[in-house]
This record gives structure tokens, C-alpha cells and sequence, in this order.
């Protein structure tokens, strides 16, 4: 593996190996003192062309657990707002000679692009509509540990499908390791050909979610209004808000998982987000561990993880 | 000065031709085709031998970006005009999206002499329906035709509102002139990057939904009829667009309409891996759609096969797909993907095919009966090409100032040797 754009360009057993290295770095990520030399002397720069604290933070912290060098190129300070473009902004950064480049942009491709022209490993921390492959990951460790498994489980994803990487990164990282992936949400934001693509379709949330074991909720964009894509956020939040009545219709012991930032009240409920289905927290340190596994892989070369302090 | 093309087959679907025989020429004209050994008055001509070659009428493009004025680093007339000439052709017609954009009599003129100057084919420039192609303002089509116009056309700003396309084509039928149409609804193609459907999907790009041209198509048809306007349909990529266009037909709508090899030898799977080299627009559709598009050709219902040749610099190209500009070349790879994939499947029988390049366009666009034929008394535009040449398409070996083909890499069968344009033989 020499990047990781895509989930559904990554094999299935490549994605069992991160999940794996994932969950053996989750007990350093416990211990008081968080510091393994794993990484010493490596450095990852993160370019982030896009608004981002959760997912940025999580790289960070888990470079810096691992003693690698961490980088934050942020657009707004750099020369792309001169006017840069991408392709000079790769080239300028290969010959900093850092490892690994951790790369966010509102274009879909354009991590993949990146990874063309530079010669170091590239993580995609999430490409427009394309893909956002460790939030992927890090939301099938989650539904793994709650769980005990993958194959078999009945997941629904619920919301803006069209405009979500994540639910596109979900979808082939799911369905590679056998879970059965449901799409759920209205036809304004279901993106055409959907029934094509290996899931099966819902426009009714009671039935989309009838007897899931997870419910992955997608936030709202607010705007998706103003393009006229929906009538209204109370409407929507009435026929596909996840809420504690709602939920009845899942299995009894579902788990809710939502990337965030959440909507308190508009694709959520406050009650379910705070209620002991709600997976949420534990996404956010999954996603740390799975960060680890994925630097690990790419700047790390072969072996097994070195967890010794 | 005289000129004989010797031995080779003469293809002139204009006169039902297609046998051996000699080619003479003289002065820039046609004088005549014949089997005879001896030529009387053309003893001391030039002699140019070309058994085994196909000669035909030099073809025509009615649908090329040259982009001078404004745009010269992508392609200028020279270039343009280069590459034309080594894709057989002998006459390009160029849009008016340049900069200024054709939509004045001066920059008509400028584009002419510019092409005396330098040009290796004859150009007939297109002029631009609304000033600076704004879509508000009619442009002065009386002088644009007067200094030469060959048509009107809103190529790459499709008009939206049809008051505007109903005036433009009440002065266009007044005048004589075809209207062009980009058929695109605009309001269900914002920000859309490629064909709506299953790729798009996967790519996570924003699409540009056949409906889209079809609601345009429809429009523009009903149009027509109201005001007696010749429309002419501009790259038909859809199964819709070919349908109306069929049915429109029928009803003896004045309508014709053209294709581009793209929109039937490729589909939006070229798209994968984020290739903008097969991003332009209209976009690359679905099988059904290519398979749409050659039973138009076959059938009749398109008359003409076009390039829409698009050039645009790597620089501009080697960016993120959304943000890359829409256009292909298209000069120098038309006649051999015409030849591969529609005369040796036998789709289109070669005459067919080169009528739909040569008398067909040059009728389409009413460009005189000495234009598009290898008639006595024409202009002696000829194209000479070698069918049994197999070769593989390179972008680094074209002639055009840009690379942007998604046909790099293609093995294909057929290519010019050399034109000929008004007597003078134009080797690249």
C-alpha cells in the first residue's frame, strides 16, 4: 500500500490489516502516558483546503503519539491563496522530503491527484463528494467492537447521501467485509444510480432502518435548502431525523454512530446523541487509533506495530 | 500550374463516384476526372502518384475552436489550421467563443486574413448570436454575414431564455443563415462535471443529466418550427437529442444536426481515475447513448460527423476534474476513428462516411456548390488519405498547440497523407 484514497480501491484484505493494526494501538492510546518512539524521525504534513478541527486534531495527535513530526500547512496562511495551484503545491511540497502528506479538499479526485505527483504516501482525509476513507475505517472498528463483527450486520446509512463522502467511504469499506448496506434518505439527496451501487435504496426511514444493527446519521447540510433540495429542515428532521421514537423501528440493540459535527434536533435527536446507543464518542478515539494504524502502514513499512514504550 | 493526382481511388460521394482514375487540376480548380491514359493539355503537368490511395473532396469541419483571437496559447490559426490539414481537412468553420468573441465584423475579417496569412485550410468563421456572447444584445448578423459568417452559432454560452433564441432565429431565417445550438439546460447542469449517472456517482462528481440536452433540444425544435429558422443541432450526445431530432425530421421541422467520434466511441467510464483529458461538454454518456448516436449516423438522421476539436494547454488540464476546462482535440484523430469504428464495422459504408465529412456539412452550412466535390469547376480542396495505415494515436506528436485527447494511445486504421486547397499541396 503505498496510499489510501479510496476504500473502494483498497482490498478487503488490506482494510481487515488497518482495522487490526487499529485496534492493537488503541491500548496505547489509553495509557497515561501516550508516547511510543514508532515513528521517531518521521514527519507528516497535513494540507487541509477545507474547514476542518475533528479530523485534523485526530491525525495530529495520532502522529504525535507515534514521536512523528507533525505539520500543518494551513490554506489560508499559504500561497494558494495566491493563487497556487494544486500540482505546484505537491511539487513545492515532495521537496520538503516529509513521509507522508495528509491531504483535505473540496474537489473529488484531488487527493488521488496529489498522489500522482508526489512521490510520499498520501492519505485522503476526505475529497469533495468522493471518498473520506479513515472515517470509513474508523466507523466499521467502531461497529466491529460494538458489535463483535461485520459480516452480517445490517447497517443503514441515513441523510445526504449525494453531497457525503463518508457515506461513499461506508459503503465500500462495509460491504467489502460482508455487511449489507442500506441508503436512506429523500430523492433530492440520493445521487442518481444509487440502486446500482452495491446497497439497497430507502426513501422511508421506518423501513430503511426496520431491524438494523447500526444506523450511521449524516449531517445536514443547512444550505441544501437554498438549492432547493428540501422544502424545510423541520419537515426533513419529521421524516428522517433520527430520534428515540424513530429508532423503535431498529433492532433493539442498535447502535447510532454520526461523523460530526451533529445538528442537535435536526438529523438527531439530543436524546439519542446522549443516550447509550449513541456511538459517537467512541468514533472520535477510534478515530485516533485508526489514524495510527494508517501512518503506521504507509510511513512505517512492513512488521508488526511496536507497542513497547 | 497543373496538377495530376495519379491511380488513385476517386471517392466523391457528391457525383456517386468511386472508381480509379486521375485527378486533374488546374489554376485551383477541378477539371476533371478520368480513366484515360493520355491527358490531353495536362502533358507537362505535375504528376503525383497515389495508387492505392483514397482521394476524395477535402473535408470539412463545420465545428472547430480555432481560439485566436484572445486565446493563442491554446491553439491559433496557424496551428489549428496545422492540425486540420493533417486530419485531411480542408476546411474548418470556427466558433465564436473567442476573445473578443465573434460577434463583430471586424474580428470576421481579422480571422480571414489572418487565415490568408497563414492558414494550411480555408476557414469560415461562425459568428456569435449575442454580443460578447452575453446572451442579451442580438449581434449585428448582417454584417457578420457580409464579411463572411458562415452561420451563428452560442456555442459554449447556450442561450437559456427563448425569447432570445426566438429572435435569433427570426434574424438568422431572415438572413439565410443556420442557427447552431449548444442544447443545455443550465439550470439542471450547475457545477456538473461529466454524465450524470453510476460513474459520477462513484466519482462523487456533479453531473450533467441527458435531460438536459434533450429539454434544450425540444425547445430549440419548436422554436424552429415557429419561426421557419434553420436549426442546426450541435454534438449530439444523447439518445433523446438523436430521437427528437429523428421525429423533427419526420415532421419536416427544418433541423440537422451533427456528431462528434467521442460521443460514440467513448463512454463516461473514461472519466475514471479523474481523467480530464475526457472532460468536454456536451459530456461522454452511456453505451446506449454511443449506440444511439451511430444508428443516427446510420440511419440519417445526423447528417454530419464534426470535432467540436476544443484545444486547451496541459497547464489547464493538469488540475482537479472540476476544475478543469471542458474540450478535446479532435482534428487530427476524426477521419481514422470515423474509419475504425464506423467504415470498417460497417456502419457506414466509406463513401457514406466520407459524405458525411465533405458534401453533407458543406450543404448543412449552404457553403456553395463548388465546396465539399470533386465537380469540374471546384475548388480543387482535396484530402488524400491512406486507409491501410494502422497507427497509434500520440499526444506528443500532434500538430495542434495542445494535448488534450482521450485517444492517447489508441491503435487506429487510416490516416491523411496530404491535402490539397485550392491547388496548393499541403504536406505536414
Amino acid at each position: 500500500m503505498k496510499d489510501l484514497l479510496t476504500l473502494r480501491e483498497t482490498a478487503a484484505d488490506d482494510i481487515r490489516a488497518l482495522l487490526d493494526t487499529a485496534e492493537a494501538f488503541q491500548e496505547i492510546i489509553k495509557r497515561p502516558v501516550k508516547k511510543v518512539p514508532t515513528l521517531r524521525g518521521r514527519a507528516m504534513i497535513t494540507v487541509f483546503y477545507e474547514n476542518s478541527t475533528r479530523t485534523r486534531t485526530s491525525f495530529e495527535m495520532a502522529a504525535k503519539i507515534m514521536s512523528a513530526e507533525a505539520i500543518n500547512i494551513s490554506v489560508a496562511q499559504s500561497s494558494v491563496t495566491k493563487g497556487e495551484c494544486l500540482k505546484d503545491t505537491m511539487l513545492t511540497l515532495q521537496a520538503l522530503k516529509a513521509d507522508c502528506l495528509v491531504i483535505r479538499h473540496s474537489s473529488s479526485g484531488a487527493a488521488q491527484f496529489a498522489a500522482e505527483r508526489i512521490g510520499i504516501p498520501v492519505v485522503n482525509a476526505g475529497d469533495g463528494r468522493h471518498e473520506h476513507p479513515t472515517q470509513g475505517l474508523l466507523d466499521m472498528l467502531t461497529i466491529k467492537q460494538a458489535k463483535g463483527r461485520l459480516d452480517g450486520l445490517n447497517v443503514a446509512i441515513v441523510g445526504d447521501i449525494t453531497h457525503s463522502r463518508v457515506a461513499r467511504s461506508n459503503i465500500w469499506g462495509l460491504t467489502k467485509l460482508g455487511a449489507n448496506v442500506r441508503l436512506v434518505g429523500p430523492s433530492t439527496l440520493m445521487p442518481p444510480d444509487a440502486d446500482r451501487l452495491p446497497v439497497k435504496v430507502f426513501n422511508n426511514l421506518k423501513e430503511g432502518i426496520a431491524g438494523a444493527d447500526v444506523v450511521n446519521v449524516l449531517r445536514l447540510q443547512l444550505e441544501r435548502m437554498d438549492k432547493g433540495l428540501l422544502p424545510s429542515i423541520r419537515e426533513y428532521s419529521r421524516l428522517f431525523g433520527i430520534s428515540a421514537n424513530s429508532l423503535k423501528a431498529a433492532d433493539s440493540d442498535v447502535i447510532v454512530l454520526h461523523p460530526g459535527p451533529l445538528n442537535r434536533g435536526v438529523e438527531i435527536s439530543a436524546e439519542v446523541a446522549d443516550s447509550a446507543a449513541s456511538a459517537i464518542e467512541t468514533q472520535i478515539s477510534n478515530g485516533v487509533a485508526v489514524r495510527m494504524a494508517v501512518l503506521y502502514t504507509l510511513m512505517g513499512g512492513a512488521g508488526a506495530p511496536t507497542t513497547e514504550v | 500550374m497543373k496538377l495530376i493526382l495519379s491511380g488513385g481511388r476517386v471517392v466523391d460521394p457528391s457525383q456517386n463516384l468511386d472508381q480509379i482514375a486521375n485527378l486533374l487540376i488546374e489554376d485551383g480548380r477541378i477539371v476533371g476526372i478520368t480513366t484515360e491514359a493520355q491527358m490531353a493539355g495536362f502533358e507537362n503537368a505535375e504528376i503525383l502518384d497515389v495508387t492505392g490511395k483514397i482521394v476524395c473532396p477535402g473535408l470539412i469541419d463545420i465545428h472547430v475552436h480555432l481560439r485566436e483571437p484572445g486565446f493563442e496559447y491554446k491553439e491559433d490559426i496557424e496551428s489549428g489550421t496545422r492540425a486540420a490539414a493533417a486530419g485531411g481537412f480542408t476546411r474548418v468553420c470556427c466558433m465564436p467563443n473567442t476573445n473578443p468573441a465573434i460577434d463583430t465584423a471586424a474580428v470576421v475579417r481579422q480571422i480571414l486574413e489572418r487565415t490568408e496569412q497563414v492558414g494550411s485550410a480555408r476557414v469560415g468563421p461562425i459568428g456569435a448570436a449575442t454580443k460578447a456572447m452575453q446572451g442579451d444584445q442580438l449581434t449585428e448578423m448582417a454584417d457578420l454575414k457580409a464579411a463572411g459568417a458562415v452561420a451563428i452559432s452560442d456555442d459554449a454560452f447556450p442561450l437559456q431564455h427563448s425569447d432570445t433564441v426566438r429572435s435569433v432565429m427570426e434574424y438568422c431565417k431572415m438572413l439565410g443563415l443556420a442557427f447552431m445550438t449548444h442544447n443545455e439546460d443550465k439550470r439542471l447542469t450547475e457545477k456538473g462535471a461529466m454524465n450524470e449517472g453510476y460513474m459520477a456517482t462513484v466519482m462523487g462528481v456533479p453531473g450533467i443529466p441527458r435531460v438536459a440536452e434533450d429539454i434544450a433540444t425540444a425547445r430549440n425544435i419548436m422554436l424552429a418550427q415557429l419561426t421557419g429558422c434553420h436549426l442546426h443541432l450541435l454534438h449530439i450526445s444523447t439518445a433523446g437529442t438523436v430521437e427528437l431530432l429523428r421525429q423533427a425530421k419526420a415532421a419536416g421541422a427544418p433541423v440537422t444536426g451533427e456528431a462528434c467520434a467521442h460521443h460514440w466511441v467513448l463512454t463516461d467510464a473514461a472519466c475514471e481515475g479523474y481523467n480530464t483529458d475526457a472532460k468536454m461538454n456536451p459530456p461522454l454518456r452511456t453505451p446506449e447513448d454511443c449506440a444511439a448516436v451511430k444508428a443516427g449516423i446510420a440511419d440519417g438522421t445526423i447528417d454530419c460527423i464534426v470535432t467540436d476539436h476544443a484545444p486547451h494547454a496541459e497547464y489547464e488540464k493538469e488540475v482537479e476534474f472540476d476544475a478543469a476546462p471542458f474540450g478535446i482535440l479532435g482534428l487530427e484523430t476524426s477521419f481514422p476513428l470515423v474509419y475504425s469504428t464506423l467504415v470498417i464495422p460497417g456502419v457506414l459504408s466509406l463513401s457514406e462516411a466520407i459524405a458525411k465529412m465533405t458534401s453533407v456539412p458543406a450543404a448543412v452550412l449552404n457553403l456553395g456548390d463548388k465546396v465539399g466535390t470533386l465537380q469540374t469547376g471546384a475548388d480543387a480542396d482535396v484530402a488524400v488519405l491512406d486507409l491501410d495505415r494502422a497507427w497509434t494515436i500520440d499526444r506528443d506528436s500532434v500538430q495542434s498547440k495542445s494535448k488534450n485527447t482521450p485517444f492517447h494511445g489508441m491503435k487506429v486504421m487510416g490516416k491523411a497523407e496530404f491535402t490539397i486547397v485550392g491547388g496548393r499541396v499541403i504536406r505536414i
